[in-house]
């Protein structure tokens, strides 16, 4: 079974992913899936009467708004990187944490660079598909980098100015 | 100055720290340069046509003397023995090698420096006024409000891969020193009417392929507002702005395709759904004005025996005066603009001599306080007129002492040809060119306030659009031609400037600045200076002298 990182309380492990991507032209397999959001909208509501797992894949142009009603019933949003530097994923990430309170699981999927494991986590991914073989003890040495951040974002760190008081 | 916290200075040295494991990756061949390329230019790492560049941020332009001595020192150590200051305030050294860069930035960290953020399609360093906290012109001192951004942007986890890069100007004067209305956010503080602190917020202007004056979107932001609002203007911008290509990628280019009033829309709603929870809260912009270290000022008369009695011996230090020193808000203190356009020298280019110099003297003369200026200059912001003329003597002897702030030899000049590899042709030759065509000081100060700024390609790092006279460098199968345009501004007038008409070569240039001078000197009326000339009569008679001469 394929595998992604996982960040749970603080932990980065590499865990199995009982999840399957399922591109719009290919055929749909059996199990827990992740689909485009067109698809989503489309066939989403009888995958979900089967019983499934979803996961809807978000690409950078795709507004996270429209997946607001959907939320409760998705299980994962994996939230695109067609390029590494495509940074509209954070805001995506930061506002279904922030602003539609998702507690399902963010996934970085596509160009997924340890690198940029920092700025994920504070955005409120908490799943990788790391695209450089990078592994989750990287991903934590990377992630837990800086001492101090100066805001606040969705990972509820305390910003240099809570750290103060 | 804003003393740093261990939390501030904990924050440089993990960020050094990262850094140089990941040259050591590099330098092992365990990531290739494309992989490595976007973490350098997260560290102020440019590959240039012949080394490393490395741009240090001077946060909103100012500096103590332990830190110019440390620049001066790495431009010793690392580079040919200089740096050269930049139009957003900071400082570059041309001739760095990879391997020395974790070395750089740890002693830059030790003294509370960085290059964070000074490249990539992040939030860079924010301009400030250089006369900060010394100009009565103020209404609250913008460096206060600068620090906080520097804080909430630095590795701002959400706007760290924006669709381009993102300049934020403050000032706190109406007199505008820092080109607020052609960056991506100008903020200029006000009053309200009931005297709370706040910001006009101008967006979307820029040089560039396709200069604009920015719209103002916001009359008046409270001043305890501001991260949110910034937040949500960062937010509209990395959500919509256009990321297939480059040079459409900057905030001016969606602001300008919603229409001003739209964009303001749009981040009035998202602003509203942020809420006041993402603003700084109160007790830390106290801290923050707090831990800016009082500058301790004697009770003095406005005049200074001494230095009228200097003055009047010695016509080089009345020249220097009249034309480096600016109005103090307190009694017998003087700003004082050191140059850094000495005549047939690259402008914004000081040695580690100077700087050390400098340095020296802002300890002796200065409470400690250096600024750096948007047109490559260094002040002294707190000098006593009684001091001014030692000071003077002591700039004089190091080649600081070039009396022609605001003057037509007080140009700013990208890089150019001979560093950049962007550059379709040679800035600074032009500039000193145009330099030695306008020696003269008595001519020069005739002249009076001309800014000539001169761009080596279409980028328009030297604010070509926004000259006086612009000059900006094009090349024409293989060979440099520079294209002029007349009437531009920065300043709180900002303009684009307007094309004068067919390239010249490089060596028509001087004499065609000199033929536009001419013309200006003809046709002005009492207290005009250029731009007022050329704005009144228009670009005919400039037009016609110029190319009547080329034919």
């Amino acid at each position: 079974m394929p595998t992604r990182i996982k960040l749970t309380d603080g932990q980065f492990s590499l865990v199995e992913d009982p999840y399957t991507h399922v591109s719009d032209d290919e055929d749909l397999v059996r199990g827990d899936l992740i689909i485009s959001l067109t698809r989503f909208q489309s066939e989403g509501e009888r995958l979900l009467a089967e019983g499934r797992s979803v996961g809807v894949r978000l690409e950078p142009a795709e507004e996270v708004e429209v997946l607001a009603y959907d939320l409760p019933r998705i299980a994962l949003v994996a939230v695109a990187f067609p390029k590494f530097n495509d940074g509209r994923a954070y805001t995506a990430a930061r506002l279904l944490r922030e602003r539609y309170g998702f507690t399902g699981e963010v996934r970085a999927v596509g160009d997924v660079l340890r690198e940029q494991a920092g700025f994920m986590v504070r955005v409120g991914f908490d799943a990788f598909e790391p695209a450089d073989g990078s592994t989750p003890e990287q991903w934590a040495h990377t992630a837990h980098r800086q001492r101090h951040v100066y805001q606040r974002a969705a990972d509820r760190r305390a910003p240099a100015f809570a750290e103060r008081e | 100055m804003y003393q740093y916290d261990t939390l501030d200075k904990e924050f440089l040295a993990d960020r050094a720290a990262e850094f140089r494991e990941q040259v050591v990756r590099r330098l092992a061949g365990e990531i290739t340069e494309d992989q490595f390329k976007p973490i350098r230019l997260m560290n102020g790492l440019y590959l240039q046509l012949h080394a490393y560049m490395l741009r240090v941020a001077i946060p909103y332009g100012s500096l103590n003397p332990t830190q110019l001595r440390v620049l001066a020192d790495i431009g010793r150590t690392y580079d040919k023995g200089y740096g050269h200051f930049t139009t957003r305030q900071n400082l570059q050294f041309h001739w760095i090698k990879l391997a020395d860069t974790p070395d750089i930035l740890d002693r830059l960290a030790a003294v509370d420096m960085h290059a964070i953020q000074t490249s990539g399609n992040c939030i860079r360093n924010t301009t400030a006024d250089p006369y900060s906290g010394a100009t009565a012109e103020e209404v609250d001192d913008p460096r206060v409000w600068s620090e906080a951004i520097r804080q909430w942007s630095s590795l701002h986890p959400e706007f760290s891969f924006l669709p381009r890069k993102f300049k934020i100007a403050i000032t706190g004067a109406a007199k505008d020193r820092t080109a607020a209305k052609v960056h991506d956010i100008g903020l200029m503080m006000r009053r309200g009417r009931d005297g709370v602190l706040g910001f006009e917020v101008i967006v979307g202007g820029g040089l560039g392929r396709t200069p604009f004056v920015g719209p103002t979107i916001k009359e008046f932001l409270p001043a305890n507002r501001l991260v949110s609002y910034l937040e949500a203007i960062l937010r509209v911008f990395n959500r919509h702005g256009r990321r297939d290509n480059k040079y459409k990628a900057r905030i001016k280019i969606l602001v300008a395709a919603l229409g001003a009033e739209e964009f303001g829309r749009q981040v009035e709603e998202e602003w509203a759904k942020i809420g006041p929870e993402s603003d700084l809260p109160d007790t830390e912009i106290a801290r923050i004005r707090g831990a800016f270290a009082a500058t301790a000022f004697d009770t003095l008369v406005n005049r200074s025996e001494v230095f009228e009695a200097a003055k009047a011996a010695d016509l080089g230090l009345a020249r220097f005066a009249r034309n480096n020193l600016r109005e103090h808000k307190r009694a017998g203190y003087t700003i004082v603009e050191i140059s850094l356009k000495a005549i047939g020298e690259t402008p914004g280019d000081a040695t580690s001599d100077q700087m050390d110099v400098v340095a020296d003297l802002a300890e002796r003369y200065g409470q400690n306080d250096i600024r750096v200026t948007h047109e490559q200059n260094l002040v002294l912001p707190h000098v006593k007129l009684d001091d001014v003329p030692a000071l003077y003597a002591a700039l004089n002897a190091a080649g600081l002492a070039t009396p022609n702030v605001n003057l037509i030899t007080d140009m700013i000049a990208c890089p150019g040809l001979d560093y950049c590899a962007l550059a379709n042709a040679r800035a600074i030759p032009i500039a000193q060119d145009i330099a030695r065509t306008f020696a003269d000081q008595d001519r020069a100060e005739l002249i009076g306030e001309l800014k000539i700024k001169i761009s080596g390609c279409i980028n328009a790092c030297g604010h070509h659009h926004v000259g006086h006279i612009g000059i900006l460098g094009v090349d024409k199968k293989g060979e440099e031609f520079y294209q002029l345009t007349l009437g531009g501004s920065g300043a709180e007038d900002a303009a684009v400037g307007s094309m004068l008409g067919p390239a010249l070569p490089a060596d028509r240039v001087a004499p065609a600045i000199d033929t536009l001078v001419e013309v200006y000197l003809r046709e002005r009326q009492g207290q005009e200076r250029f731009l007022d000339t050329f704005r009144r009569t228009g670009v005919v008679p400039f037009k016609e002298a110029v190319y009547a001469d080329a034919n």
